[in-house]
């Protein structure tokens, strides 16, 4: 170790910028209030002050701002203490321990370092100045004790240290270092620091984090957004941390970012989305230009696996909510059967494929703009089979059907749906010229039912309650009522591969402001 | 030595799993004194009271250069290799 004072400036108690090297030797102690051997040499600092101070630099460091007062106020010092509640000059200097006295001469070469109190030291110094300036400082060395240890400094603290040293590099990195142990397996290591979505994950180690930054424009320390239960601080740095544990490329950064900043928001409502026991979760639609540009998966197999944009990007967000979030199994996640999205669910609409316009469009983006859409989903793809119908209203018929299944026959104005349409049933739209809207009315006209069908009985335990049937007329209760309140509650994009009649559809969970609504962010950093 | 980035929000400090506890205490023991004043104070008189009741046992004795960082990975493997528990004498 090489303790080195460097050169500094810094304000003193009563603001003024103070220089080190100046044109006179210098005595310079680092001290903090509460470090009982620092105030055991305050009072002899005071009394160099008062003997050597015309002929001598006297700088008093504190290592807290508070430190200042308090010591001032208790040693009355005859000069101005100064702050170094920066630790910059701590750290710079490289010193391990309080009080570090460096006594240098007036280019500000180091002559003397002492470190904690040792008397003997001390005092040799003192005779030394002595000698030097013709004055004695006035100090009863007896009454003091032989020796006292110091304390640590402020500036090796393991909860500070590693800001200053990234500070000190200019890195921008600033979250904590963990070290793995030689003979430890990192790998294991994550699983045991509950890092894990259950599969393994690739090592965040600073040279990773540092290239996965490089995809996004932002500064690695800009909060994105507080990802509830916690509340955590998702900073695009954290982001790129856990967007290498799943395994992304650094490309896939803007889309990550937009996606946190969607769902954190009250209208989209993750907590919600993380703490029900239904086992809700988030589904994310990714349109315009991106797509391609970060090879993302909207044809053959966009729902499964075997791509790394989409699988990745689910992933990462996933465990952003785990690891910044803290929303895990067992804890604030209650989800009573949970459900494979929660690893990830992330794909691309095959817009090109789209007879009418793009999601994104539909939600108020210019077909150029790269946008993500966050659904909450508890279940799905749900899949649709239909090889036979010829007809949109056939097909579309099929397809509500199917989605009268969503959390049970008899839950209407529940939910909402995210329709994939595959491009062989588009085709079949298209031959009939139906229309988004035509699709959408007839799920609702082949859904709707009389209240009185919707009644719990002895086939289904579930439904509205008998005694609240039987408080309605009989004209209230032939009313119809379509599967979902609202048309806009279904969701329909286009994926999947060119063969194949076989759509899907995701249900959803408590659709509005009691639950979660869907939510589209334009990506801005492209 | 592998470094990585935490990806918690950095709420609670880093758990690390503990060794299972053996049931005797065989084999060697190491003794690591930190390097602060009259650690080695502490140190001998364990050892003394410690071989009164464990003849079978012996005994390793350790420093870190500094008190106030951790102690070197070769310490600390030498430490590993040649002991099967480690007592160390912390603070004044």
């Amino acid at each position: 170790m090489s303790m080195v004072l460097p050169p500094f400036s810094l304000k003193n108690g009563r603001g003024e910028n103070i220089s080190f090297p100046s044109t006179k030797a210098t005595l310079t102690c680092v001290v903090k209030e509460d470090c009982p051997t620092c105030r055991e040499v305050m009072p002899l600092l005071v009394a160099f002050g008062h003997a050597f101070g015309a002929d001598l630099d006297l700088h008093i460091l504190s290592q807290t701002e508070a430190g200042i007062g308090v010591l001032e106020d208790a040693y009355s010092p005859p000069f101005s203490m100064l702050d170094d509640a920066s630790l910059k000059v701590s750290f710079a200097s490289d010193i391990d321990t309080v009080p570090t006295l460096f006594y240098s001469d007036v280019q500000g070469r180091p002559l003397t370092t002492l470190v904690g109190f040792v008397r003997d030291e001390w005092q040799q110094l003192a005779a030394e100045l002595a000698d030097k300036m013709g004055q004695t400082a006035a100090i009863d060395w007896e009454v003091l004790p032989q020796w006292r240890p110091g304390c640590g400094s402020l500036s090796v603290d393991p909860a500070i240290a590693d800001r200053l040293r990234a500070q000190s590099q200019n890195s921008p990195l600033r979250a904590r270092r963990i070290e793995i142990g030689s003979q430890d397996d990192e790998f294991e290591f994550m699983f045991d620091q509950g890092f894990s979505d259950g599969l393994p994950l690739v090592p965040p180690t600073p040279e990773r984090v540092l290239r996965m930054l490089a995809g996004s424009s932002r500064d690695p320390q800009e909060v994105l957004a507080l990802m509830p239960p916690n509340m955590g601080e998702v900073t695009v740095e954290k982001v790129a941390i856990n967007a290498v544990m799943a395994g992304c490329k650094p490309e896939y950064m803007p889309v990550i970012n937009t996606i946190v900043q969607a769902i954190c928001t009250d209208a989209y409502n993750i907590h919600g989305v993380m703490a029900t026991t239904m086992g809700a979760s988030p589904v994310v639609v990714v349109n315009g230009p991106i797509r391609e540009q970060i090879g993302m998966n909207m044809k053959l197999g966009a729902l499964g696996q075997g791509n790394r944009a989409n699988a990745t990007i689910g992933r990462a967000v996933r465990l952003l909510i785990r690891n910044v979030g803290g929303a895990q199994p067992g804890g604030t996640e209650r989800s009573t059967l949970g459900n494979p999205m929660k690893f990830t669910m992330c794909f691309a609409e095959w817009e090109e494929r789209n007879p009418w316009s793009p999601l994104h469009v539909d939600r108020g983006f210019a077909a150029e703009d790269s946008v993500v859409s966050v659904f909450t989903m508890t279940s799905g793809p749900s899949l649709i089979v239909d090889q036979d119908s010829r007809t949109g209203s056939g097909l579309a018929g099929t397809m509500g059907l199917c989605l009268e299944s969503a959390f049970n026959p008899k839950a209407h104005y529940a939910t909402d749906c995210l329709l994939v349409v595959v491009p062989e049933h588009v085709d079949t739209f298209v031959r009939d010229n139906y229309s988004k809207s035509d699709i959408r009315r007839r799920i609702q006209e082949v859904t709707a039912r009389p209240i009185k069908a919707l009644v719990a009985d002895e086939i289904s335990g579930t439904g509205i309650k008998a005694s609240v049937a039987a408080a309605m007329s009989a004209e209230a209760l032939e009313k119809r009522l379509p599967k979902f309140r609202s048309d806009d509650d279904i969701h329909i994009v286009v994926a999947g591969a060119d063969a194949g009649k076989f759509s899907g559809a995701f249900h959803g969970w408590a659709t509005g402001e009691i639950g979660s609504m869907p939510v589209s962010r334009k990506i801005e950093e492209l | 030595m592998t470094i990585l980035l935490d990806p918690t929000n950095e709420r609670v400090p880093v758990a690390r799993s503990i060794a299972p506890r053996p049931a005797a205490i065989t084999g060697s023991v190491g003794f690591l004194d930190i390097s602060k004043p009259r650690g080695n104070v502490l140190i001998n008189r364990l050892e003394t009271l410690l071989a009164q009741r464990l003849p079978q046992v012996t005994f390793n004795r350790y420093a870190k250069p500094t008190f106030t960082k951790p102690a070197p990975d070769a310490l600390r493997r030498q430490i590993n290799a040649e002991n099967d528990f480690v007592i160390e004498a912390l603070a004044d």
